[in-house]
Formats: structure tokens, C-alpha cells, sequence
């Protein structure tokens, strides 16, 4: 079997090494970081945008009272793949577009540590979300709300595929994201310039350095979760039976022992985003930055001890509510500190505003209301209140949406020009920000008020008498700001890509190595890579007036400049293929075991393949 | 490798204390104690034991460059590991099967609660026939046995039986997963070893990295064979 499959590349004509391919092939076998970040970037706003189709349906749905634009059924389903949707597939991955784009040429390196298991994160998550997706057409999206919770999920009470795709669906966007992590911490630890030490390695690398090792340890307590629900509705097993003795409490311990630090590996990396665009539109450093870095450390650590807060009404008793009362209060703390350095370094700076200084800003101020709300909800008292109402909804989006979206807006216009080579159109961006931001705050703020009126979530509809028809049809309105803003994005991204003008390699004059290379990025990245000797490194080179000169550089592979004789790895289509088995052997699990054990063998074969194949064809050596 | 260790450590701890949290919570039997056989284990605990060591003797003749003790120590981990496996299948198979006779005139303090319920059958029970006790199959009565009248039946521990069968076959199920992982990864290691430059005491990343992941394993097992045999059949734990 093993020796057997040394060859199997070279027997199978039609799998032949893409060695120069080029066109939609070359996408397809692509192990580039820059690429793989870019399919990322585009799938995850496609994501983004199905999302938010889903939530537009649900405003709808809500804009007055009594309405039937959809049933009951339809509306559990779109509030489930909405979260579903907007969390696993849009902010999670949007992010790991940056953390590919951006972590080499943040840390001076030619690529990742495993370049072929990122374009197998790649697929692996695409596989994730079609077979998500997929369930809309095949019987029912899941409906039991983006957790799920047990016995809800139960074969007695949801007969349908629904939370099948869903247990499925999320377990193979775990595989690809705990093996984009694994690479993305390997590559940090390993591949920094030389010079380029802890305490100079840019604030978004250092998030994703913290996102990263959350998630390595986050995901498996999911995955086993997923397990145990999946094999009590395949197998008739008891885990989450009460009839058999079993607790549907367990569930909401593993799913919250994840969740929480989920939702701090959606926000951080919206933070180092933030932390880099701050600086660079205050022409200062980032105020505090070891503070900044040691409070998302501190966060990080912290995420793990107040996952209980999501469970104050289930009754574990005063003790255990009032332990987690006390961490989540204490968890404020490194946030706050954290809006303090923002805000500290733009104190006095020169601001220019341009559109992701906007969004920056933007990101302060809305994240810090979602943030107040949040520790409303620590005081378990208040928060049994407030539990299941709108109020909650408020608070979580106006953390996901108002925090990590808006970070993501502003890292997608501050590095689109590094990204595409061309600017975006700055007053389309401008126009599109304050569409966006008077929008949410439309569409968010008053889910507070309609939820302490005692509006709860997830209804489909609500009575005339009640008295939250004023505030659901504002936010409504709200929504569709929303929807539009996002469509002007679009128009704007897609119009700039073609045709915009081209963007220098420096057009922010920032501060970090990617602003070093030209935009956008050559394949090999840095010619030279560089050595560092500051934080802030290309800033402080501009300043010194080295810039012009050639930086301080080791050679590396066999020549020097112009890329020839740089060693790159080179493309490769078995990532894809084991991403194409895993797919085949999920669906076989949702339907038929026999389809699931062919997968399985896909995949085997594909990681031998793989695992054989050589990092570059020998005579191929000097390809590029 | 290390931050996968750690990963797969949250993934065990979450299955552990699956178990834990159900320990005890079964509403029926059969229970650890009614099912465990310590001195079988603790054979393929030594043997999964002695496989770490072996595989430590596999790297050391790596290094130092003798390839042939460096095979024969590679075979022998893959051996040892299968046999734990095997003993894995024989035991869960034992666990679906399990036959109980129990001696109608015995002093009933002295039976487990299995035994007890076992042991109803005999009142109801006439020579020869076939009996019906709840959670049994196959129960027969016999009036003559060795030590006057005997009932014998046979029950099934599986996943569906109770919370106890549910969170042991998945936890134990998952580390068995584990060990086949790594005899296959082993595996291939041994037949690549024998290509040119395949492995070599230069290039043994690839086996200290198999190496790492089965010493995990090992540990892994150590954990599951305290927490569930050791804490499930001896009282005070």
C-alpha cells in the first residue's frame, strides 16, 4: 500500500503535477499563501452575503406584526443558518483570509510552514460550507438555533437531516480550521525574520498567534460535543437521553467551554486588525503595545473561565453563578485596556480619515456599547432577565457586527491595495461607511429596548398589542441600510479590482514589512529577506532613510534578485483531492455508510499521494 | 506535533470528563464492576507499555545508525500495538457477550446487583427451561448444577445500554481509533524505511514525530486505564 502509492502520481496521466498551470487550474492547485488568502477572502464575503440575505428575510419577517412572509419552520431555519452562516463561514474564515495574506509578509517569510495544508484548509472549509448550504435543498436547513442545544437536536424531536448537515457541516469546518492553526502557529514560532523577535512582531500577528492556539484548544471540546450528538442520532446512544439518565445540561457545558472562546477567536483577530490601522492613520506608534499584546494574552487565557455566564438561568446554583459573575466581570478588564491604548494612540496624532480609519474608529465605539451590554449581562441577576430576549441579540451583534465586522471592513480597504494593486474608490468608501454604521446602529440599538420590553428571540412573529412594533420596524429599516451598504461594497471592490487606480507599494505610509514589497506582493513575496531591527521596522527604515537602499538582507536559495533561483514549493492538486474525499465520506455519513467508507478511501490514498509526493520536482528545481 | 499533542489533550480531557460527569448516573446496569476483568487489561496495559519502550529502542538505533535493530524494534512496537488492539476487540466483544451463572443457593450479600437481578430467575425457573429476565438473553435455569440449582445468562454491555456503555465505548473507542492511527502510520514508516533515503538516521523527523504521538497515546491509555478500570471496580476511589 505505502510503497505502492510512492508512484501513484506519475500512473494516473491525468493527475500529472500541475507544474505551470495556469487560468482556473492554477487557482485550483494553488499553494501560495496570497492566493489561498484570496480564495478565502472572496468565498467567506459570498458567505457573508448569504448571511445576510437570511438575516434580511428574518427583518422582513419582523418588520410589523402578524406578518406570514415565511412559516415558522422557514424562520427556525433562518435564524439557525444566519448564526451558523455568519460565525463558521464568514467572520471566522474573512479572518483566516487575513491570517493567510498577511502573516509572511508580516514576519519576512516566503510562505506558510505548510503550504500544501493550507490549500487544504482552503477546500476543507469550502467542503464545509456547501454541505451546510446544501441542507437548504435537501430536506431542511437545521433549525435548532446556532447551538443547538439538547434535546432539541434529539432523533425523537427533529426527525429531518437538518441538524445532521449542521453536525456535520461544522465538523468538517473544524478539521480545516484546526489544521489552518496548527500551520499559522508552526509558521509563527519558525519562520520570523531574522531579528524578528516577540516583541517585535506586528500587533495582528500577535492575535493571530493567540487565535490560533484558542482555536487548536476550543475546537476539539466542539468536536467531541458534535460526536456524541451525532452518534446519539445515528447509533441510539445516550448521551444527551434523559431517559437513560442523561443530561442535556452537558451539552451547554461543551458547547459553552467552546463557545466562549469562540467568540474571542472572532474578535481578536479584529483587534490586531484595528491595532495595525490606528497607528498607521495617526502617524504614531501604537500606544502601549506590550500592554496591548499581554491583554490579549490575558483575554485569551481568561475565555476559558466564563463560558457558564451563556448558562446563568439554567440553575447551577449561587456559587457557580456568582464565580462566573466575577470572571466575566474581570474579563472587562484587559478589554478595557485594550480601548484605552486605542484611543491613547490616537491622542494627538496626526489622523488622516481615511475609510478604514473610519471603520477603526467605528470599531471603538460600537464595540465598546456591545461591550457595556456584556457586562450588564455578568450580573446574573440582571442577566435572567434578559436571557433568550433581544436584548441579547443587540449585544451580540453589535460585538460581532459593530466589533468584528467592522474590523474586517477596515482591514479589507486598508490592505485591498497591497492585496489587488489598485485603490478603491475612496469616496464610494467614505459613502459606504456611514451607510454601514447609521444603518447597524439603526437596525441594532433598538433590539435593547425591544428586548427589555420582553421581546424574546427566535419568535416568528408578535401580536400588534404588544408595543414592540415601533422598534422592530426601525430595525428593520436599519437592515436594509445594512444590505444596501453591503452591495456598494461590492460594486466598490469589484470596480477597483478591474480598473482602479494603481496603488503605489506604500500608499498609507505604514508601518509593518508588507508595506515593504510591491503591491501587489511577487510570489516569492521579499526578494531578500529582510533582517529586522526595530518594531515597526519599515517605518523606522523610511525615517532613517535606508528605505531607498538596499535593505540589510541574507541570501537565500541560489541567486539574488528578480526571483530566479528563489526556492518556492510547488503546486500541488492532492490537498484538494483529500478535501473532495472528506467531502464525499461527510455526505456518505449523512446517507449512506458504504459512500462515506469511499470517501474515507479518497482521502487515505490522496494523503499518501501527499505525503510522498516531493516539495519540488527534482528536475524542476530552478522553476521560477 | 506539539500543539496537535495539545489539542488532541483538550479532545480526551472533553471525553474523560464525559465520562466522569456520567460516572455513576447509569440508571441500569451492567456496571463497571460487573463487566471489567482487571488482570485482562492490565496484560494490555504492560503490553501498549512495553510497545513505548520498544518504540524508544526503535529511535535510539535510528539515530546511532543501525538500521536493522532500528526495523526489528519498529516491528516489534506495530506488533505490540496490534495485540493491544486485539485485546481491545476481544474485550468489548466479551462486554456484548457476557455470560453470568449464578448459584441459586448462595448467600445472596454476597452478589452484585447484576447477580441479584440475574438471580430472580430463580424463583420463577423449572429445570431446563428457558427463563425471562429483564436485561438478559439466553437465561437458563438448570435444577442440577455443580452446586445445586444454577441460573446462567447472558447480557450485552453496548453503547445503547446505558450511560455507562454510551460515554466507555466512546472514550475507549476513540484511543482505540488512536492506537490504529498509529500502527498504520508505523506501518508505513516500516515499509518506507526500506526505500532509498527513505528513512535515515539523518532524515528522523518522520519517526520522532510517530514516536511523540505514540508515547501520547500511551500516556492517554495510562489515564483511561486509572480513571475508568482502576476507579470503576476498586471501592474508595
Amino acid at each position: 500500500m505505502a510503497t505502492e502509492s510512492l508512484d501513484i502520481h506519475i500512473k494516473f496521466p491525468l493527475l500529472k503535477r500541475p507544474l505551470h498551470p495556469t487560468g482556473i487550474w492554477g487557482w485550483m492547485t494553488t499553494i501560495d499563501h496570497k492566493r489561498i488568502g484570496i480564495l478565502y477572502g472572496v468565498t467567506a464575503f459570498i458567505m457573508f452575503l448569504t448571511g445576510g440575505v437570511e438575516a434580511l428575510l428574518i427583518r422582513t419577517q419582523l418588520i410589523g406584526p402578524d406578518k406570514d412572509y415565511v412559516s415558522a419552520e422557514v424562520f427556525n431555519q433562518l435564524f439557525t443558518m444566519h448564526g451558523t452562516t455568519m460565525i463558521f463561514l464568514a467572520i471566522m474564515p474573512l479572518s483566516a483570509a487575513f491570517f493567510n495574506f498577511l502573516i509572511p509578509l508580516q514576519i519576512g517569510a516566503r510562505d506558510v510552514a505548510f503550504p500544501r495544508l493550507n490549500a487544504f484548509s482552503y477546500w476543507t472549509f469550502l467542503a464545509g460550507a456547501i454541505i451546510l448550504n446544501l441542507s437548504w435543498f435537501l430536506g431542511g436547513a437545521p433549525n435548532t438555533g446556532w447551538f443547538s442545544y439538547a434535546p432539541l437536536t434529539s432523533s425523537v424531536f427533529n426527525p429531518g437531516n437538518g441538524p445532521d448537515f449542521w453536525i456535520i457541516g461544522l465538523q468538517v469546518l473544524g478539521i480545516a480550521s484546526l489544521a489552518a492553526s496548527f500551520n499559522f502557529i508552526v509558521t509563527i514560532i519558525n519562520m520570523r525574520a531574522p531579528g524578528m523577535t516577540w516583541t517585535r512582531l506586528p500587533l495582528f500577528t500577535w492575535m493571530t498567534f493567540i487565535t490560533a492556539i484558542l482555536l487548536v484548544l476550543a475546537f476539539p471540546v466542539i468536536t467531541v460535543a458534535l460526536i456524541e450528538l451525532m452518534f446519539d442520532r445515528a447509533f441510539g446512544m445516550n448521551f444527551f437521553n434523559v431517559a437513560a439518565g442523561g443530561t442535556p445540561v452537558l451539552w451547554q457545558h461543551l458547547f459553552w467551554v467552546f463557545g466562549h472562546p469562540e467568540v474571542y477567536i472572532l474578535i481578536l483577530p479584529a483587534m490586531g486588525i484595528v491595532s495595525e490601522v490606528l497607528p498607521t492613520f495617526s502617524r504614531k506608534p501604537l500606544f502601549g503595545y506590550s500592554t496591548v499584546v499581554l491583554a490579549g494574552a490575558i483575554i485569551g487565557f481568561m475565555g476559558w473561565m466564563v463560558w457558564s455566564h451563556h448558562m446563568f438561568t439554567v440553575g447551577l446554583g449561587p456559587i457557580a453563578n456568582s464565580v462566573f459573575a466575577l470572571t466575566t466581570m474581570a474579563i472587562a478588564i484587559p478589554t478595557g485596556i485594550k480601548i484605552f491604548n486605542w484611543i491613547a494612540t490616537i491622542w494627538k496624532g496626526s489622523i488622516s480619515f481615511k475609510t478604514p480609519m473610519l471603520y477603526a474608529i467605528g470599531f471603538i465605539a460600537l464595540f465598546t456599547i456591545g461591550g457595556i451590554s456584556g457586562v450588564m449581562h455578568s450580573m446574573a441577576s440582571s442577566d435572567a432577565q434578559q436571557q433568550d430576549t433581544y436584548f441579547i441579540i443587540a449585544h451580540i451583534h453589535y460585538v460581532l457586527f459593530g466589533g468584528a465586522m467592522m474590523g474586517i471592513f477596515a482591514g479589507m480597504y486598508y490592505w485591498f491595495p497591497k492585496i489587488t494593486g489598485r485603490m478603491y474608490d475612496e469616496k464610494m468608501g467614505q459613502l459606504q461607511f456611514w451607510l454601514m454604521f447609521v444603518g447597524q446602529n439603526l437596525a441594532f440599538f433598538p433590539m435593547h429596548f425591544s428586548g427589555l420590553w420582553g421581546m424574546p428571540r427566535r419568535i416568528y412573529t408578535y401580536g400588534p398589542d404588544m408595543g414592540w412594533t415601533l422598534m422592530n420596524t426601525l430595525s428593520t429599516a436599519g437592515a436594509y441600510l445594512v444590505g444596501i451598504a453591503a452591495l456598494i461594497f461590492v460594486v466598490n471592490m469589484v470596480k477597483s479590482w478591474r480598473k482602479g487606480e494603481l496603488a503605489s507599494q506604500d500608499p498609507w505610509d505604514a508601518r509593518t514589512l508588507e508595506w515593504s514589497i510591491p503591491s501587489p506582493p511577487p510570489e516569492y513575496n521579499f526578494e531578500e529577506i529582510p533582517i529586522v531591527q526595530d518594531r515597526d521596522d519599515w517605518w523606522e527604515r523610511k525615517r532613517s532613510g535606508k528605505a531607498k537602499t538596499a535593505p540589510a538582507a541574507v541570501p537565500v536559495g541560489g541567486g539574488s534578485g528578480g526571483g530566479h533561483g528563489i526556492h518556492l514549493p510547488q503546486p500541488s492538486f492532492w490537498p484538494m483531492v483529500v478535501s473532495i474525499g472528506l467531502f464525499i465520506g461527510a455526505m456518505g455519513l449523512i446517507y449512506n455508510i458504504a459512500v462515506a467508507a469511499i470517501g474515507g478511501a479518497i482521502a487515505l490514498i490522496a494523503i499518501y499521494a501527499w505525503s510522498f509526493e516531493p516539495v519540488n520536482e527534482p528536475d524542476e528545481e530552478s522553476g521560477h | 506535533m506539539w500543539a496537535f499533542l495539545g489539542s488532541d489533550c483538550m479532545f480526551f480531557g472533553t471525553l474523560i470528563a464525559t465520562y466522569l460527569v456520567y460516572y455513576g448516573k447509569s440508571l441500569s446496569g451492567p456496571l463497571p464492576i460487573d463487566v471489567f476483568s482487571i488482570p485482562v487489561t492490565t496484560v494490555s496495559t504492560f503490553v501498549l507499555l512495553m510497545s513505548s519502550m520498544s518504540m524508544v529502542l526503535s529511535y535510539a538505533a535510528l539515530t546511532r545508525g543501525r538500521m536493522k535493530a532500528f526495523r526489528i524494534w519498529l516491528a516489534a512496537t506495530i506488533v505490540l500495538g496490534a495485540t493491544f488492539l486485539a485485546f481491545q476487540v476481544f474485550e468489548f466483544y466479551e462486554f456484548a457477550n457476557h455470560e453470568v451463572v449464578v448459584s441459586c443457593d448462595d448467600d445472596p450479600t454476597k452478589w452484585t446487583d447484576l447477580e441479584a437481578s440475574l438471580a430472580a430467575g430463580c424463583l420463577t425457573g423449572a429445570a431446563g427451561d428457558e427463563v425471562s429476565v429483564r436485561g438478559f438473553r439466553e437465561v437458563e435455569y438448570h435444577a442440577g448444577g455443580e452446586h445445586g440449582p444454577e441460573i446462567e445468562g447472558v447480557y450485552g454491555l453496548t453503547p445503547r445500554t446505558n450511560l455507562f456503555g454510551t460515554t466507555f465505548f466512546s472514550l475507549t473507542g476513540f484511543h482505540g481509533a488512536h492506537v490504529t492511527l498509529g500502527v498504520i502510520w508505523l506501518l508505513s514508516l516500516f515499509f518506507f524505511s526500506f526505500k532509498k533515503g527513505g528513512v535515515t538516521p539523518k532524515k528522523n523527523l518522520d519517526l520522532d514525530l510517530a514516536a511523540l504521538y505514540w508515547h501520547f497515546v500511551d500516556v492517554v491509555w495510562i489515564v483511561i486505564f486509572t480513571v475508568v478500570y482502576l476507579f470503576g471496580v476498586f471501592e474508595g476511589f
